[in-house]
Order: C-alpha cells, then sequence, then structure tokens
C-alpha cells in the first residue's frame, strides 16, 4: 500500500514538473501559433539563472600564491568568498537559499530573453509555415545552448538544496502510519506545492484579469479582437513572455533534482511536445491534465510488478500512453477542432 | 512509362552529373573521400524519400529514422542468415522497413496536423528505446549488431560459397567487394534512380492527388475522392525508400546501432528537407549534403589546423581570428549549424532552392526594368 | 591543412586525383602488394586520429581526452618536458617523434554516437590518412570504432571504454584497452566492501538498461554474492531518465541495507544525488547504517553529483593524486599545460597514444601486424598504474585497481576522490576464455 502511495507522490511530482513546463508551450501554440522548438532551450535558461545566480554570489577574490605549488604544478589559488565577506552570516544564508532566490532573478531575466525572442524573431514567422518555424526555432535553440555551454561547459552544474530543506519528510506518521513507512524528500514536496501555485497563478491570471480576457478572446478569435481596436499583438508578446517565465522559474526550482547540463533542454523538448499534444494543441487544462496523467503512469509502469507482467514498459509507457490517447480522442484530452490540424 | 518531361529529362542529366563527379567537385571541400561521400548519396536518398511524404502531401512525419533503423537491422541480419551479396539484403530492407511503415501509417494516419507527428514521433522512440534495451537479442543493443565469422549464411553455404578468408566477410554485389569508390558509386547509382523515382512521382497523377490532398484533404473528401489509400501508399513509399537508404548505411559500413533510430535523426531528415526546400525535387538533397558537411568537416577542424591555415597573418591577428573561428569550428560546429539554420530561414524563405528561385526572379525583374536606378546593383 | 584553400592548382590537383579515382577500377588494385598496407607512412605523413566526443553528454571527458592527446603528440615530438617518456619502461621512444620522424593528428567528434564515431575515423583513415585512430567514452563508441579499424587494417587504441566486451564478446585484433573493465571493478572493489559494510548486507541493484550496465550489474552482482552478501532485487532502468524517482521509493521498504547504482556519467549524476535526497543514507535497515555504491565512477561525474559523492566507494583507472612517478610526472606536465589537474579519461588516453608510439619504435615498422605482435604481451612499468601487461589473448591492460571514496573534505575543487586502497593485478586477472570473443587475423584487410 504505501509502495503505492510513494508511486502515487512520484506521479504527482513528475506530473507537475511535466504540467508546468509543457503549459508555456501550449499558451504560445494557443495565442501565436507558433511550434516553438526551442521551448526546451527557455526550461535550460531558467536552470541556468538559478546556476548564474549561484556563481555570482559565490565569486571569489582569487589572490595567488607564488610560494607554494599545488601538485599539478601551477601556483596555489587562495580563495575568499565576497559575499560573507560583506554581509557575514546573512550572506551565508544568502548562498544557502540561493536556489529558490534565484527566482527573483529568474522572472525578470526569463521576461526579457523571451520578450526579445518574440520581438526579434518568432513575430516574424507567425504567417510563415510551420515546417519554417520549426527550422528557425531549432536553430535559436541550438545557439541558445552552445552560449550556455560557452560559458558553463558541457558537464552538469549540481545546485544544492538549502541545508534547512534537504533530507526526507515521514509523511506516513502525519498519517497515523509507523515511522519510516512512507517517507519523501521535502525539496520533491515543495516543488509538487510549487507547480500548483504556479499553475494556479496562470490560471487566475488569464480567468480573472482583464488582460487575460483580452487573451482568451484572441486565442479564440484573433482577427475580431484586432479589429475592436486592440493591440492584440503587444499582449502576444507579453504572454510569450509569461510562457518564457514559467519555462524558467520550473527551471529554476528543478535544477536541485536534476543537475543542469547545456542541453538539457533538448532533453526535455520531446516530452514537452508529447504532453501538450496529448493534453490537446492550445489547452492549458488539458496540458495540465495530460502533465499528471502521463507522471502517474510513469511512475506506475516502473514498478517491478508492472515491469514483470510486461518487459520494457517503463521504456515506453509516455509514448504507449500518448498513441492510445491520440487514437482514442482525435485531438487528444482537450484539443479543440481545427487547432494545429493542418 | 520510363518518360520524363524534357525539363525533367535536364534536370536529371545535371543531378546524375553532379552526383557522379563528387570526387572532383568535392576535392577542394575536403570532402572526397569515399566514407562522407558514400553518406552524402545515403541521406540523400532518405531525405528524398521523406519529401515524397512531407513535400507532396504536408504529412509531417517525426518518426522517419525508425525505418532507417529497420531497414540497416534487416540488412545485417541477412549478411548474417542469408548472404554476404547485397542483393537479397537490400530487397529485404525494403520489404521489411515497407511493412513497418505499413503497420506505423496504418494507425498514424488517422490523425493529421501535430497528432500525426507525434504518433510517429511516438513509433518511433518505442522503437529506440526497445531496440537500445529489451529487444537486445536482435539489435545487440548499445554496441550495435556486428557481423562474425561463424554467422550461418545459409545461402552462401548453400552454394558453397563460405568466406574461407580468415577475416571478416564482406559485403559483395555477384562476388564484387563494395568497399571504398565502388562503395560509393553504388550508392550515388541508387541515389540517382531514387531521384528519378521521385521525380516520377512528382509529376504523376498520383502526385497530383497526393498535392490536392496537402492543399485541401476536406475537400478532396467531399469529391468522392477516397484519399486513405493515397496517404498510406505515400507514407510505405517513403518509408521504403528510408529502409533503402538504411540498408546502404550497412553495406557500406556492416553495423547497424540503435542511435539510428532515436528522435534526433527523425529531426535531422526534417531539418535537411527544410533546409533544403520542402517540395522542391533538388531542395532536400542539398539539405542534406549541407547538413553532413558541417557535421563531418566543420566538426573536425581544430585550432592546430586554424592556425596552419593563418599562418601568413601576423601574430597577434592570428591569434584573435584563430580564437574567434574556433568558437565555431570542432567542438562548437553546433553553432555554426544552428546560426545557418537560424540565417537561411529568415533570409531564403522557402529553404536553399526555393530561396534561390526568388532570388532568380528578382535578378530577372530587375534587368526586364529599363529603370537604371534599380539596375545598378553591385554585382554580388 | 589545405583542403580550404581553393586556388587554382587545389583544385586542378583535386580534379586529377578525381579523375584518376573515376577511372581506376579500384577493386583490381586492391591488396596487388602485400607489403603496401594502409595509410603507410613511409611515403607520407605520420598522423594520428583522435576521435572524442566533443559534443553532447560525454564533451567534458572527451575534451580532456583530447587535451591529453595532444600533449602525447608534443611529448613524443620531443617538445615540452617529456611526460611519461621519462618514466616508461622499458622506454624505446627517444623522443624526436616516431622512428625519426614528427607526428602529426587529426581530430573528430564523435557526438557519442556509434554512427558519427565510425564517420570520423573513417574520415580520418580515408582523408587524412592516418595510421592509428584511439579515443572513446563509452563502450558503444570503443566497440564500433575497433571493428572499423579491424576492416580497415589500422590499429584502434580505444579510450575510456568500461564494457567487459571491448576486450570481450567484441574483441577485434586491431583494437587495444589500456582501460580496466567492468569484471575487474567487481572483484577490485568486494574486498573493500567486506571491510567498511561487512560480509551481511542485502543489496539492491539499479542498473542502465543497456550492455554496460548489464556486464556491470553481473560483475558485481558475483563479486559481492562471494563475499556473503544477498541480492534483493535488480531493476533496470532506461538510459538518460534523468528523475528517478520512481525507482529510489521501493528501495526504501525493499529490505536492502545496500544499494548498487550501475549507472555512468548523466544516469549516476542524476540517481545518486536524488537517492541522497530521499534520505537513504540517514536510513538504518536490518539494524546497520544504509550504503551506497557506485562501483565506478569518475573525476568529472563526481564533481557533476556535488556534495552527494562525499563518502561514496567505487573503482577508478588511475586518480592524479597517487605519489609514484609515472604519476607524479603526468600530473605535472599536463597540470602546467591546462592549469589543472587529469582525469582518468586524459590519462587512459595519454598512455595509450605513449603505448602505440613506443611499440611502433619497437617494432620498427608501421606495418600494423608487427605493431600488434609489440603490443602483446608488453609488459611496462612507470605509466601511473604499477607493473602493467597488455594480455595478448584479448589485448587487455592488467594492472592494479584503484578502490576511492568521495572525499568528505576536499581542499580544491579537484580533489574530490581519495584512494582508499589497491586491488593488485594479480587478484583482477582473469581467464580470457570466460567472455569469448575472437580476435581475428593479424593480416591487414584492406585500407
Amino acid at each position: 500500500m504505501n509502495v503505492f502511495l510513494a508511486q502515487l507522490l512520484n506521479g504527482l511530482d513528475k506530473g507537475g514538473a511535466y504540467a508546468l513546463i509543457a503549459l508555456g508551450l501550449t499558451l504560445v501554440f494557443g495565442t501565436l501559433g507558433v511550434v516553438n522548438f526551442a521551448h526546451g532551450a527557455l526550461f535550460m535558461l531558467g536552470c541556468f539563472c538559478a546556476v548564474t545566480f549561484r556563481y555570482l554570489i559565490t565569486l571569489e577574490t582569487v589572490t595567488i600564491d607564488p610560494e607554494k605549488l599545488s601538485p599539478w604544478g601551477s601556483p596555489v589559488e587562495v580563495r575568499t568568498p565576497l559575499v560573507q565577506n560583506w554581509f557575514g552570516d546573512f550572506g551565508a544564508v544568502l548562498v544557502d537559499y540561493s536556489v529558490p532566490i534565484s527566482i527573483l532573478l529568474a522572472i525578470p531575466a526569463m521576461l526579457i530573453i523571451g520578450i526579445a525572442m518574440e520581438r526579434g524573431l518568432i513575430k516574424h514567422f507567425y504567417k510563415r509555415s510551420h515546417a519554417e518555424q520549426i527550422l528557425v526555432t531549432f536553430g535559436l535553440a541550438i545557439v541558445l545552448q552552445e552560449i550556455v555551454r560557452s560559458f558553463f561547459g558541457a558537464n552538469p552544474v549540481p545546485q544544492p538544496i538549502p541545508s534547512d530543506l534537504r533530507g526526507a519528510a515521514d509523511i506516513g506518521v502525519w498519517f497515523g502510519m509507523a515511522a519510516h513507512t512512507l517517507t519523501y524528500p521535502w525539496w520533491r514536496l515543495i516543488y509538487l506545492l510549487f507547480s500548483a501555485v504556479v499553475i494556479g497563478g496562470v490560471f487566475a491570471f488569464l480567468q480573472f484579469t482583464t488582460f487575460g480576457m483580452v487573451v482568451r478572446a484572441g486565442m479564440a478569435d484573433r482577427e475580431t479582437v484586432g479589429l475592436m481596436g486592440i493591440d492584440i499583438d503587444r499582449r502576444f508578446t507579453i504572454v510569450f513572455g509569461l510562457a518564457a517565465v514559467v519555462a524558467g522559474v520550473a527551471g529554476v526550482m528543478y535544477t536541485p533534482l536534476l543537475a543542469p547540463n547545456y542541453h538539457l533542454g533538448m532533453d526535455f523538448l520531446v516530452l514537452s511536445f508529447v504532453v501538450v499534444v496529448v493534453g490537446g494543441m492550445g489547452s492549458l487544462p488539458g496540458a495540465v491534465a495530460a502533465g499528471f496523467l502521463l507522471g502517474i503512469l510513469q511512475s506506475f509502469a516502473s514498478m517491478t510488478e508492472v515491469k514483470s507482467l510486461i518487459p520494457g514498459i517503463d521504456q515506453v509507457i509516455i509514448y504507449l500512453v500518448a498513441v492510445v490517447i491520440l487514437l482514442v480522442r482525435p485531438r487528444g484530452l482537450m484539443g479543440r477542432r481545427g487547432i494545429m490540424e493542418n | 512509362m520510363f518518360s520524363l518531361s524534357r525539363k525533367d529529362l535536364a534536370a536529371l542529366a545535371v543531378f546524375a552529373a553532379v552526383v557522379l563527379t563528387m570526387p572532383i567537385w568535392l576535392a577542394p571541400f575536403g570532402a572526397a573521400y569515399p566514407g562522407l561521400m558514400q553518406k552524402f548519396a545515403i541521406y540523400a536518398i532518405f531525405a528524398i524519400g521523406f519529401n515524397i511524404l512531407f513535400g507532396l502531401t504536408g504529412y509531417l512525419s517525426f518518426g522517419h529514422a525508425a525505418f532507417l533503423g529497420v531497414g540497416s537491422y534487416t540488412t545485417v541480419w541477412s549478411f548474417k542468415l542469408l548472404s554476404m551479396d547485397i542483393g537479397p539484403a537490400m530487397l529485404f530492407a525494403i520489404i521489411v522497413s515497407g511493412v513497418f511503415a505499413l503497420l506505423i501509417g496504418y494507425f498514424s494516419l488517422r490523425r493529421t496536423g501535430i497528432y500525426f507527428s507525434i504518433l510517429t514521433l511516438a513509433f518511433a522512440q518505442m522503437s529506440y528505446s526497445l531496440a537500445y534495451s529489451v529487444l537486445t537479442p536482435i539489435t545487440n543493443g548499445e554496441t550495435g549488431l556486428l557481423l562474425a565469422r561463424d554467422d550461418p549464411r545459409h545461402l552462401d553455404a548453400l552454394f558453397g560459397a563460405q568466406a574461407t578468408a580468415a577475416g571478416l566477410p564482406q559485403p559483395t554485389l555477384f562476388g564484387m567487394s563494395v568497399t571504398g569508390y565502388t562503395g560509393f558509386y553504388l550508392c550515388a547509382v541508387i541515389l540517382i534512380i531514387a531521384f528519378y523515382l521521385s521525380q516520377k512521382i512528382f509529376a504523376s497523377p498520383f502526385g497530383m492527388a497526393l498535392r490536392g490532398i496537402k492543399s485541401n484533404q476536406t475537400r478532396m473528401n467531399y469529391t468522392g475522392f477516397n484519399t486513405r489509400p493515397y496517404m498510406l501508399a505515400a507514407f510505405v513509399i517513403s518509408g521504403m525508400f528510408a529502409g533503402l537508404a538504411g540498408a546502404l548505411l550497412s553495406i557500406t559500413d556492416p553495423l547497424a546501432g540503435a542511435e539510428r533510430m532515436k528522435w534526433t535523426e527523425s529531426g535531422n531528415v526534417v531539418l535537411m528537407t527544410i533546409l533544403g526546400g520542402v517540395g522542391t525535387l533538388f531542395g532536400p538533397v542539398i539539405g542534406a549534403w549541407l547538413i553532413k558537411y558541417f557535421e563531418n568537416i566543420f566538426s573536425a577542424i581544430n585550432t592546430n589546423m586554424l592556425n596552419g591555415l593563418f599562418s601568413f597573418l601576423p601574430d597577434g591577428v592570428q591569434t584573435f581570428v584563430v580564437t574567434v573561428l574556433s568558437k565555431f569550428v570542432g567542438e562548437g560546429w553546433h553553432l555554426t549549424l544552428g546560426l545557418m539554420f537560424v540565417l537561411i530561414v529568415v533570409f531564403l524563405p522557402g529553404g536553399l532552392v526555393e530561396g534561390f528561385h526568388r532570388l532568380m526572379v528578382r535578378l530577372k525583374r530587375q534587368k526586364a526594368t529599363p529603370d537604371g536606378v534599380t539596375s545598378v546593383q553591385p554585382a554580388e | 591543412m589545405t583542403n580550404f584553400r581553393t586556388n587554382r592548382r587545389g583544385l586542378l590537383k583535386g580534379a586529377g586525383a578525381g579523375i584518376v579515382a573515376l577511372s581506376t577500377p579500384h577493386i583490381f588494385t586492391k591488396g596487388a602488394w602485400a607489403q603496401n598496407f594502409c595509410n603507410d607512412p613511409t611515403s607520407g605523413k605520420i598522423v594520428f586520429g583522435f576521435n572524442v566526443p566533443q559534443t553532447g553528454s560525454y564533451a567534458e571527458e572527451g575534451l580532456e581526452q583530447l587535451k591529453a592527446y595532444e600533449l602525447a603528440v608534443k611529448h613524443i615530438n620531443g617538445e615540452g618536458d617529456g611526460g611519461l617518456l621519462n618514466t616508461l619502461k622499458p622506454a624505446a621512444l627517444k623522443g624526436n617523434g616516431v622512428l625519426g620522424r614528427k607526428v602529426e593528428y587529426v581530430t573528430g567528434d564523435t557526438q557519442t554516437n556509434t554512427d558519427a564515431a565510425r564517420d570520423g575515423a573513417r574520415r580520418m583513415i580515408e582523408r587524412d590518412k592516418a595510421i592509428m585512430v584511439t579515443g572513446s567514452v563509452t563502450s558503444g563508441e570503443a566497440i564500433a570504432q575497433q571493428s572499423l579499424c579491424q576492416e580497415m587494417g589500422v590499429i584502434y587504441m580505444s579510450g575510456l571504454t568500461h564494457s567487459n566486451d571491448t576486450t570481450g564478446k567484441d574483441k577485434r585484433r586491431y583494437g587495444f584497452r589500456h582501460f580496466f573493465n567492468a569484471y575487474q571493478s567487481g572483484v577490485a572493489i568486494a574486498p573493500f566492501l567486506a571491510k567498511e559494510y561487512g560480509t551481511d548486507r542485502r543489496a539492491y541493484h539499479l542498473t542502465a538498461d543497456y550492455t554496460w550496465g548489464w556486464t556491470q550489474e553481473e560483475s558485481i552482482k558475483n563479486a559481492t554474492e562471494a563475499l556473503g552478501w544477498e541480492t534483493v532485487a535488480t531493476v533496470r532502468t532506461p538510459l538518460g531518465l534523468g528523475d528517478y524517482s520512481q525507482y529510489l521509493t521501493p528501495v526504501l521498504n525493499s529490505g536492502a541495507d545496500v544499494l548498487i547504482l550501475n549507472h555512468y556519467g548523466h544516469d549516476m549524476v542524476n540517481s545518486l544525488p536524488q537517492a541522497v535526497q530521499f534520505g537513504l543514507r540517514e536510513r538504518q535497515a536490518n539494524g546497520k547504517n544504509f550504503e551506497i555504491v557506485v562501483p565506478m565512477f569518475s573525476e568529472l561525474m563526481a564533481v557533476g553529483a556535488g556534495e552527494a559523492v562525499k563518502g561514496i566507494i567505487g573503482t577508478s583507472n588511475w586518480q592524479w593524486s597517487l605519489d609514484d612517478e609515472g604519476t607524479k610526472a603526468f600530473t605535472k606536465s599536463y597540470g602546467e599545460a591546462y592549469g589543472q589537474p587529469p582525469s582518468q579519461s586524459a590519462h587512459t588516453g595519454y598512455v595509450q597514444a605513449i603505448l602505440y608510439a613506443d611499440a611502433v619504435e619497437r617494432a620498427g615498422t608501421f606495418y600494423p601486424p608487427e605493431v600488434i605482435k609489440a603490443l602483446e604481451g608488453f609488459e611496462f612499468d612507470g605509466m601511473g598504474n604499477g607493473r602493467t601487461v597488455y594480455r595478448d589473448t584479448d589485448h587487455q591492460c592488467f594492472k592494479e585497481v584503484l578502490v576511492v571514496r568521495g572525499n568528505e573534505n576536499p581542499s580544491s575543487r579537484f580533489d574530490v576522490l581519495n584512494v582508499i586502497g589497491r586491488t593488485p593485478r594479480e587478484d583482477v586477472t582473469y581467464d580470457a576464455s570466460i567472455f569469448g570473443g575472437e580476435l581475428g587475423p593479424y593480416e591487414p584487410n584492406k585500407c
């Protein structure tokens, strides 16, 4: 039973991550009609916002001690961290909590990157074919990841969890089970909560603000909204920025679970497309539902009991679910007719 | 039946000449060695086949690498079990990949647009994951399927033609080895045949029907035209081209690895086609050559070579030039590729061939206008 | 590098070569001269081909290896401080190139992909006329290049490859491996596991679901079961998964008290910290502290795993902090050239290049069968691994294997691993026939 519960938790946790990544992608589809192959790269850039922030606050002054030599023959470097020197204990806390704090850096940074991308490149491709959108965004993704690589190298850069939040929570005890029957890492619980908050925030933003209303109207019928004298293009630019921010903060909070490397975006690209399409193109609730569905099924498919029944199922479960759903429901879980069907 | 329009015939002649003279005109670019020229020919076949589906019908398959992989595995198995002759190997590769395409196409073609793309992607990724892990007895997993000296080769054994040499047997065409330049000319001839076939398909009523589906499938259906068989036929033909390309990969280099089926390979052929020009005859071929060229030649340039190349410059300038350029070659070849994608799609809409056509049209129009102001443009 | 200069003369030369190529029926000229072998450098340049991943997951290990190769070429040519040429015993190299002539090199990107690796190796052999190809970071790459090189009649010195198959089931006459393998990892780590964790343990394996993972799982399982450990479960995980939570939760209440991660590279970099996050190492099971073992890992993986690697036991081929003459010399010259200590990936590459050059010098010819015979059974010392022998029956190097532990208090960012013991060469030597395979003929096939 507790194995089952633990897998459910895993599924929810994965689902939260999948939904967060897919949310921005489907938003861009629904509003701008652009197939954005650079979405994975946005997620990766988010991860590297955390890396950059940590790099900045752990900057050290390096003085070379010419007297001593390291075993490999170069002079020994004496390093003194700056932030801790300036701020003392507060500096230490800052370093410890670098991952959550870097969200503050990621939001403006990703907004700027997103808007720059849309204004600089993507907006010229609204009227072009999907094939050309794929080519240009794919090229952009490669350029972005190569830029990141030239700064941070190809090796993963691990990001620590704040020391107070390390270790696992004994969830079982909360529900009256014996100790150690159901434990789960604190950070994963935080991530689950975080994804719920962000997803809720995006929905509320689109549902309850005038801006959101206009965007939703624009998704339904762009021309009419334009004819009513509303500058829909400007709103769509901001939507693109918003999508970049969501992908970015999803990346920031994911870094302690998965040490980011420069081509992380490509690894998540296929997955995020599968989630979006299974959910139905341009449908936000669909993407969220598909994210959780795929996450949970993936978790259960990796149980030894299931694997002994169907060998190799954990390798293909995501794609198998995608095939079954698309064959049963023509437009994914909640897709509307006519979007990206030709 | 074998006739072509005069324009197509001219195109075929030019194409054949270009392909067969590769060892000459590729030499100054540092690409005139059999290994790469074989790859040029093989990936061009792959892209031509992909273009029959994507270019004519507009259906974007993101899983074509699966057929490439199936063709490769079938070929190596044919070498292992039947004969080292490439005849049966190619035949089986085409048949098996065709059947595989029929299966995947039957299901995937129930959906259109991006839903179709994701279905094909899902099928291909499942094939890849299974080939890498559970199906290792058939595919030899990570290592890839290799030939062994003690393979049964029943057909060869039947004819008493068992290889007596101490080393591994080699693929042959009627007893003639197909490595090195022979291998290249074999691939080149098959490429020219493939190009000819694609010309025939483009010009045939079948091709017209596929174009009709691309421009408006609903209308085609309303006029009482059953589009399904046409789509399925296009999908299977395209899969067979991919299978043939896979077979040639294993013929020129007898190894079949699971990575050939990964989504990045599928993505590659999509990029090749779009880069060259979707729906054009030459486009996919040019796209394939360009990407393979970057992958093989640009990645092999190192700072040592750059230093040699720019040694005529003054010292400081040389260091500067080499430092800048080294970001774009060797380990940085991806960056060059990415930049090229962006630049081409921004400045040459429709891909290289389409962009070239537009450029020509514009130049002609400029020549036609008697107004001197517009025609005084720099020649380059 | 004249290939990119399009002058009239080059064009004519190329055209001429092309016409010759067109008009010669190549099948009839092949193998006409028995002593004429592939890329015979007696009439041209001596070119080594360095084929490593420069992009993708293993780019960093590949680039380190590449740097070491460049250093090796310098030392062979008599530039720099000579590195391990001074400590290799017996050494035939004189620091004036190979057979008195300078060595050049070409590079390639394998992208950690068997097809790209073979494309690169073919370019080096066919276009750049390489007499020897070397480099790899995964076993798939190594085996793919090794079988190609056998076909082409060019010697291949593998880089980092840990699968038993490289010198087992898929061994080749033209392929040589200096790196150790999964079987040796298992034998080497077992006594230290018994010492640290006792002989009454229950182990749970998480294994990357591909050939290398399986061979390592099998080797470690056999070695630990011989200690008296019990294997609770062996679970396969998809390659490159990223998030391992669904495989880690069942470990918690499985009754196991040791988790063995048969993961390499990014798989390990992700799975180990996640296992630590699940609180495995603070847990008690069966009245003992829960432990995690990663049988094989490298410095770069340790860096990628961050804090989680502290105290984790594994095996290693070589470590820069050893204090023998060879290690000190190599660490010094690599450190002076690149400002950081070398990794085991760099070390194995460097040693392979030197050993090949030395074998040519001893054979007195580049003719591959003679060079192979010079390498087979070659016994040497002073390369940082103690006394080492290249076994003739499977082309595997036999030398001591290091057992390492993640450093609890690193003094610098390179000081991530401590050597806690060495398992002597005699203990990790096994019978070559247990893995089967066939080396193939000495005579070069064709080019």
